[in-house]
């Protein structure tokens, strides 16, 4: 498991703009560069990042995804923004080579 | 006299020649990047003409490390179900791949502001590229100045 940072505010205004800020530790090989026995190293990156937002009633949507390539920085941070619509849960997805996948979920309580 | 002339012209058709190829190879990795870029995103906006405006990426205009530059993209947009962004996509000049990431929102996103940071292998010119819900395709190109690019060392 990697480390993953998420910060996000805890409680929002139903209807609030919340800022999201995502951050993963993961090197972002870009199978262009040599390693030390002078050999090109293979990729190994991120190449999926997505964010769900369960409302606990049965609504889970897909609320911003992104495609990373390998000009992506190492330990890769995507910012974003989504509405608060409801008490519920959001789930951090990033799914890369090698099999590399974790999910992280946090909730937020939205009040009216 | 008259059996030098070949020789004469020999020699002018030689060097122009090599002026010829000089020019090429340094003029051709330059266009080959520029119709690389091109046509990255023509094949992003699915051959849709892409116009310049509503679509912002802020980006320091001198780098000093390309291995880690943070980029803001912004894009006027209400964000209503109407009306919003669909996709934010950023393109590099001289990177070896030509694509960087691609931002999927939709009016969930309430906001069209996404940040990220991105690696930059040389000085050049970066395009962010919006699609808007009504399928129009909008362009912001920067040129950036990179002093320690990233790829080369660690």
């Amino acid at each position: 498991m990697a480390r993953a940072l998420i910060t996000m505010p805890r409680t929002a205004k139903r209807g609030d703009v919340i800022e999201i800020r995502t951050l993963i530790a993961h090197p972002m090989e870009t199978g262009y560069r040599p390693g030390e026995d002078g050999r090109v190293r293979p990729r190994d990156i991120i190449r999926r990042f997505s964010c769900h937002y369960d409302d606990g009633g049965g609504i889970d949507e897909l609320v911003f995804s992104a495609e990373l390539f390998p000009a992506i920085a190492a330990n890769p941070l995507i910012s974003f923004s989504t509405v608060a619509t409801a008490s519920g849960t959001l789930r951090f997805m990033w799914e890369g080579d090698n099999g590399f996948a974790q999910t992280e979920r946090v909730s937020i309580s939205v009040t009216a | 006299m008259n059996r030098m002339n070949p020789h004469a012209m020999n020699r002018r058709l030689l060097l122009t020649a090599a002026l010829g190829i000089g020019a090429g190879v340094v003029a051709r990795p330059a266009f080959a990047t520029a119709d690389e870029l091109q046509a990255a995103i023509a094949t992003f906006a699915g051959g849709a003409p892409v116009r310049a405006g509503r679509v912002n990426l802020a980006v320091a205009p001198l780098v000093e490390n390309g291995n880690s530059v943070p980029v803001t993209l912004t894009v006027q947009s209400p964000m209503t179900a109407a009306d919003h962004v669909k996709a934010i996509a950023v393109f590099n000049e001289r990177n070896p791949q030509r694509e960087v990431v691609v931002f999927r929102l939709g009016p969930r996103a309430g906001r069209a502001v996404v940040a990220t940071r991105i690696r930059l292998a040389t000085s050049q010119q970066l395009v962010a590229v919006a699609q808007m819900s009504d399928g129009t395709f909008w362009s912001h190109t920067v040129d950036v100045i990179v002093t320690l690019a990233a790829c080369v060392e660690a």
